[in-house]
């Protein structure tokens, strides 16, 4: 297709959408107002379950089944892209080549944030059904927290502090744990994913039934998940092909 | 003006669908999706918004009956960002992987479908 054809081609499909999206906004509640009928729904029945956070209680009680879905796209995800990373046969992995240590202030700037970054991290997974928060946050987090490492440090100091076969592992069992859930409530109340644990005291720590529980397997899939994830992409920087020596300098011009 | 938040998230749809076609490199193609993406939940929280609601967190200082956003679309838009942050990731390993076997991520220099 030529560049002109395509520009025409664009710009109907976008009039198209844009007319559609009007016509849609149009019809809308107007932006602010007290019309909100899902809300009026999805909040008295996160107060019958002891949530306090009810977007926590959306998320993982009342559409849990979606989450785990989504949870399953990260698994897939993560999966494809080690499949695609991974080394080809004429590739092989090359030591770190005598790298500038980075500056001072970084490193002290790194490792102060470090031990701060995770137990935010950490947090935020373990009061996700009280407090803003929940497993998918305070894991992304303590996934780019750890990273912290290999800005303040080296590639090495990184390698040494995260075995990946752990966080491998670490991930399925979080994705699994997140399904066993699910399984115990469908023995136990009934219903796949049914919140089937004592809701405890309104916001309190020990509350929400089975929210606290899924916060912390994906909090672990997800943390751990975005470790191996980083780490492919990580791998590249380091990967060299066998034949192509000019390929290595680019390529150790371009690494950090 | 009511509709302007809505419009917001609109444009920033058709904004990245843009950039997606008029782009010479696959990176910059993943960026756009990751701008048109940002789009939806821009519309997402704009439909759950309330004058004056506050978060849907309750505390000791806001007790259940108090007026907040809607947590549904709130809850739509987490799985949102993560779908969209393990597609993106996905993508650019595929960026890699075609950078490696064709030489090039300038959509319009990849003319064949090659293994």
């Amino acid at each position: 297709m030529s560049r002109t054809l395509r520009w025409w081609v664009l710009g109907a499909g976008l009039a198209g959408v844009g007319l559609a999206f009007l016509l849609a906004v149009v019809d809308l509640p107007s932006f602010g107002s007290v019309l909100h009928p899902s809300r009026d729904l999805a909040v008295p029945a996160a107060v019958q379950h002891g949530t306090a956070n009810v977007v926590a209680s959306v998320t993982f009680d009342q559409r849990g089944l979606d989450t785990l879905v989504e949870e399953t796209i990260l698994f897939g995800s993560v999966v494809a892209v080690a499949a695609l990373l991974r080394p080809a046969e004429d590739e092989r992995l090359q030591r770190e080549r005598g790298s500038r240590p980075p500056l001072e202030a970084t490193r002290l700037f790194g490792y102060l944030l470090l031990p701060l970054t995770l137990v935010v991290g950490l947090d935020l997974v373990a009061h996700g059904h009280v407090t803003p928060g929940g497993g998918f946050q305070g894991g992304i987090m303590l996934a780019t927290g750890l990273h912290l490492l290999y800005v303040a440090g080296r590639y090495r100091s990184l390698e040494e502090l995260r075995p990946l076969p752990l966080f491998e592992t670490a991930e399925a069992v979080g994705t699994a744990a997140f399904v066993a859930m699910g399984f115990a409530g469908l023995a136990v109340a009934g219903s796949f994913l049914a919140n089937f644990l004592p809701f405890g005291a309104f916001g309190q720590l020990l509350s929400a039934g089975t929210v606290p529980l899924l916060n912390v397997a994906v909090g672990i899939a997800v943390g751990s998940g975005g470790v191996v994830l980083l780490a492919q992409f990580f791998r590249q920087v380091f990967l060299v092909t066998e034949d192509a020596d000019e390929h290595v300098d680019e390529k150790g011009a371009a690494r950090p | 003006m009511s509709v302007y938040a809505y419009a917001v998230g609109g444009a920033l749809v058709l904004i990245g669908g843009v950039g997606i076609a008029r782009s010479r490199n696959l990176v910059h193609a993943v960026g756009c999706l990751f701008i048109s993406q940002s789009g939806t939940y821009v519309f997402l929280l704009a439909v759950g918004y309330q004058k004056g609601g506050s978060a849907p967190v309750f505390g000791s200082t806001t007790p259940p009956s108090t007026q907040v956003a809607d947590p549904v679309v709130q809850s739509l838009t987490l799985t949102d960002v993560v779908v969209s942050a393990t597609v993106t990731a996905l993508l650019l390993a595929l960026a890699i992987q075609i950078d490696k076997t064709h030489g090039t991520v300038d959509p319009d220099e990849l003319t064949s479908l090659e293994g």
